[in-house]
């Protein structure tokens, strides 16, 4: 008896101390993620630093300044704003556990991150129609280089929100998926980020430098 | 969600803040974003008044969005977030800055 009450006393000391592991195992994982992000941000310097430099060499061709719709930039900067506190109510959702909230908001990002998506490619598409390709000047390399490198990043999010939405369906809001919503949460917020100094060094500088 | 103002701590050590202070960085986001278009769309304000703007403009948001939305701040449990993040600062300063530094130099004594 006295046997039985010791293993019991033992297996919930274990179980409570197992918990607390997998605590700190989320917050260490969310902290790597967040140097992972610290490494993107160092990647993206190197980028702008690239199209600083490359800016004024467009070698005969269009420049900045008229080349890009300022209005159509507004949009895509306001699509990728409400994406971002959208995102907030799917944190928010998590945190009160309701998983249809959770779904519904992680939907909605998706289909305002598609948007964004979509229009970049469409302005791509246009500018190479127009003859304003990435092979057509140092300007347009750096252009399409920084612009095109956050556009993918934000692809890869637009993915990994659909694989986060059949995750959730599967095994709902465990401690693993939480950790995983609260990475995906550092990474939209993050691209949200960069997209400032984007519209602030490309298109805002170029329409007036 | 009763305590709207409340900081419980989550994993990560991330204050997950609440609909009010999502809704206000919206919002602030908003008018940040709408200053700096709205100057070089309708203003005819000078260069350097432009240039001004948008950079002073650029910085208070990406602080909005860092405080509202990704939730760094200056309690102990972002602590190590904020001190990597500050570095990082410092080694994307020194890159940027110093290859437009270089480049401008070579490009004037080349010419």
């Amino acid at each position: 008896m006295s046997a039985d009450t010791l293993s019991m006393h033992d297996e919930s000391a274990l179980h409570s101390h197992e918990e607390h592991c997998h605590h700190d195992m989320n917050e260490i994982k969310v902290f790597g993620f967040w140097i992972y992000l610290m490494t993107d941000c160092i990647l993206f310097a190197t980028i702008f630093a690239t199209f600083a430099v490359l800016m004024p060499n467009t070698a005969g061709g269009p420049g900045a300044s008229g080349l890009f719709d300022l209005k159509f930039v507004l949009v895509e900067t306001l699509l990728l704003l409400f994406s971002s506190i959208t995102y907030g109510f799917v944190i928010l959702g998590m945190h009160k556990n309701k998983m249809g909230l959770v779904q519904f908001w992680l939907f909605i990002t998706f289909l305002f991150g598609l948007g964004f998506v979509a229009m970049e490619l469409w302005e791509f598409n246009h500018l190479i129609h127009q003859g304003a390709g990435p092979q057509r000047s140092g300007f347009l390399s750096g252009f399409f280089g920084l612009v095109g490198t956050h556009g993918l990043h934000v692809t890869c999010g637009l993915i990994w929100i659909l694989c986060m939405m059949i995750h959730l369906s599967r095994r709902g809001l465990t401690e693993h998926n939480q950790a995983r919503l609260m990475c995906l949460s550092l990474f939209w917020h993050f691209l949200d980020v960069v997209w400032i100094c984007v519209f602030s060094v490309v298109y805002l500088f170029g329409a007036i430098l | 969600m009763s305590h709207p103002s409340s900081h419980d701590t989550s994993i990560g050590g991330a204050s997950h803040g609440s609909y009010t202070s999502y809704i206000i960085g919206f919002l602030l986001c908003v008018v940040l974003t709408a200053i700096p278009f709205g100057v070089v769309m309708m203003s005819d304000l000078s260069k350097i008044a432009m240039v001004w703007v948008i950079v002073l403009a650029a910085v208070a948001q990406i602080y909005v969005q860092l405080y509202f939305f990704l939730h760094l701040d200056t309690s102990s449990e972002q602590r190590w977030n904020v001190i990597a993040f500050i570095f990082s600062v410092v080694i994307m300063f020194v890159v940027v800055a110093g290859s437009i530094w270089i480049m401008a130099e070579l490009n004037y004594f080349m010419m």
